[in-house]
């Protein structure tokens, strides 16, 4: 098929989802006329019956925490993919040290400004990262969150220094491990609540004072592993698009043209 | 005409979804490199946020913190705004999968333009 042939059916398809879309519309509920119940029983019931005063956080991570292990498992398969296809191949030989190959790019020297800045900003973005993982069930935060804030921290480190300052931050057999415990420690988690004869994910530790940074039972206990899988698996990406980058070299193919 | 402006803006949020999905999906369809095809895929799933947003949005409630104001105040809702930000992180892990299968494309095939990487080879 030629490309205006596939435009031509790209147009057409389009035209009649958008046409039966609008048809689809008609008569539902406005935007801002939210109809359902489960957003009010849940807004209404979670202070209570979980102790969390953020919502959110307590659906993800309680109410929808079966969805939400699904979908971090998504997150961890997709990280292990991209760490399969970004590996050192057979024929592939180690560059040291660590450079650029690309055509065309020229890589300007890192200011004195972005040092001093990024290294400034090292320790705060750790503490608002551990900070934003440990107060998801009171505050707007959690694991997603805090764990991307957490990995950000070395990038920050290779923007005011070099991918050998990188290297030395981060531990790719660490991450893995890291990675892995977060994503085995939620699911066993739930495991654990069916030893006490609960059904799997239910809420066994005592919920504690609504308020206190340890309260809402498994519901933070939940949110730090994810925290640790999110950071770790992010940093595990980082490492192999590094790797790729800059360190692994094909035969003969010492200047790869970047397209 | 009136009318028709105010059915318009009520519908506003999940017109626009839907116009940021068919717009991501033209990209997909007519993209002559795979970070583009990447990047219109993020676009397509883009859409998802604003439907899910506007879908779960009340008029005059409060985010779902009840931190600083009492339970009982309207507050939109939780449910779709949890879909969504697990979303968000989930999104960026596989879009780093496929720009990963990207480069290894450009490392087998020697293209990143889906139209040459037609022939499949073992």
């Amino acid at each position: 098929m030629n490309h205006q042939m596939r435009t031509a059916l790209f147009l057409a398809g389009g035209l009649g989802f958008f046409c039966f879309y609008l048809w689809g519309l008609h008569g539902l509920p406005g935007f801002g006329h939210y109809p359902g119940p489960y957003g009010d029983i849940i807004n209404a019931l979670t202070v209570y019956q979980r102790h969390a005063t953020d919502a959110v956080t307590a659906v993800n991570f309680d109410y929808r925490g079966f969805d939400t292990l699904g979908e971090e498992f998504i997150l961890f398969t997709s990280v292990m993919g991209a760490n399969l296809l970004l590996r050192k191949q057979k024929d592939d030989r180690e560059e040291d040290p660590p450079l650029d190959r690309a055509d065309g790019r020229i890589v300007p020297p890192t200011s004195d400004a972005i040092r001093v800045a990024g290294l400034a900003l090292v320790v705060p973005i750790v503490v608002f990262g551990l900070y934003t993982v440990a107060h998801g069930q009171l505050t707007p935060g959690g694991g997603f969150q805090g764990g991307v804030i957490l990995a950000s921290m070395p990038l920050i480190i290779y923007l005011c220094g070099d991918y050998n300052a990188f290297d030395r931050v981060t531990s790719h057999l660490l991450s893995e491990i890291a990675e892995a415990v977060g994503a085995g420690g939620y699911a066993v988690t739930g495991v654990i609540a069916i030893f006490f004869g609960l059904p799997f994910l239910t809420n066994f530790i005592p919920l504690g004072q609504t308020g206190d940074v340890l309260s809402s039972g498994t519901i933070f206990v939940i949110s730090v592993l994810t925290g640790i899988e999110v950071a770790a698996g992010l940093v595990v990406l980082m490492i192999s698009f590094f790797a790729q980058a800059l360190v692994y070299r094909k035969p003969g193919n010492e200047n790869r043209r970047l397209p | 005409m009136n009318h028709l402006a105010g059915e318009l803006f009520r519908m506003l949020p999940f017109i626009v979804a839907a116009w940021l999905f068919v717009v991501g999906l033209y990209g997909i369809v007519t993209s002559r490199h795979l970070v583009h095809l990447i990047m219109c895929l993020v676009v397509v799933q883009s859409s998802t946020y604003l439907l899910l947003l506007g879908v779960g949005y009340k008029f005059g409630a409060a985010a779902p913190i009840f931190v600083d104001i009492p339970v009982g105040t309207p507050a939109v809702d939780p449910v779709t705004h949890a879909l969504m930000l697990t979303d968000i992180v989930v999104e960026a892990t596989v879009m780093a999968l496929l720009l990963a299968l990207a480069i290894q494309a450009e490392e087998r095939a020697g293209s990143v333009d889906p139209e040459q990487l037609r022939i499949m080879r073992g």
